[in-house]
């Protein structure tokens, strides 16, 4: 992962939000989409790094690609 | 197979050696197909069965965040909500969800205080203060966001009928959503639950 370009179609900013909110809101706004859709999900909160790969693998959403940037993280997920 | 009427449609081990055993190589083979294949096949895999049983503003957290990154993550979520833990669905939880410094020696202060200190009046309204301070300074989400998310996500919230009698509760002191049950429905979610927890 990393260096893919991916297009999104919409995106969730969820920055200053703590567990398990950026989840909570991810999993929301999922529900919105169309499969194939791409959602870009912008984070700082630190367990999302672990969290965001974890909850895309258990409800089958493609994890794309995701970016370390240190303080803010940036995830892709493609719905199922 | 398919062109082969009546062919069986298991597997042939050890072909050529009749009547062998199963191999080592074999097993292992069978048992890690069959364990790949059980998350997806079982039911229980889906839901979580949770019991909240204390009332303070510190434990109505885990089982709140708990329930909502499950039905988040796809599974039914449901928390019983038992004894004390009834504070966390009461109309008035907001006032009722404290926190108390007595008798936990975990809690970060300020500056050590020992019991004797901490037992004075005006120290549980202080670290109850302290601490929703605390969480909304670093953005955590209150306890009315996760009870909004639980409601969005379909968790089920259910108030143990029992307990209600003996505090004196009634079905219109709780916020709205809530259905009322006993053991027997706790059970019977939590015996095909794959996540139960007790907080």
């Amino acid at each position: 992962m990393g260096g893919t370009q991916v297009q999104e179609d919409t995106v969730l900013d969820a920055r200053g939000l703590l567990c398990p909110m950026p989840i909570v809101k991810t999993a929301k706004l999922m529900k919105t989409l169309e499969p194939g859709q791409v959602v870009k999900l912008v984070t700082t909160d630190k367990g999302s790094l672990a969290d965001v790969p974890a909850w895309a693998s258990s409800t089958g959403n493609e994890l794309v690609a995701s970016h370390d940037g240190g303080t803010e993280f940036t995830f892709f997920l493609r719905k199922a | 197979m398919g062109d082969i009427a009546g062919q069986a449609t298991a597997p042939v081990l050890n072909q050529g050696n009749a009547g062998a055993t199963l191999s080592e190589a074999d097993v292992r083979r069978i048992v890690r197909s069959e364990l790949d294949r059980g998350p997806s096949r079982d039911p229980g895999a889906n839901t979580a069965a949770i019991i909240a049983s204390k009332g303070t503003l510190d434990w109505a957290y885990p089982p709140l965040i708990l329930a909502t990154t499950a039905a988040a993550s796809g599974m039914d979520a449901s928390i019983f909500f038992t004894f004390y833990g009834l504070n966390i669905i009461h109309k008035d939880y907001e006032r009722l969800l404290k926190v108390s410094p007595l008798g936990n020696p975990a809690m970060p202060m300020p500056v050590p205080m020992p019991n004797a200190v901490l037992g004075l009046p005006g120290m549980g309204p202080m670290a109850t203060k302290m601490m929703k301070s605390k969480f909304q300074k670093r953005n955590v989400a209150t306890v009315r966001e996760l009870l909004e998310a639980a409601r969005d996500l379909e968790v089920r919230l259910v108030a143990c009928q029992m307990t209600m009698e003996v505090f004196g509760y009634a079905a219109s002191d709780f916020i709205e959503g809530v259905e009322f049950a006993g053991a027997a429905a706790f059970l019977a979610a939590a015996r095909t639950a794959n996540v139960t927890l007790f907080v």
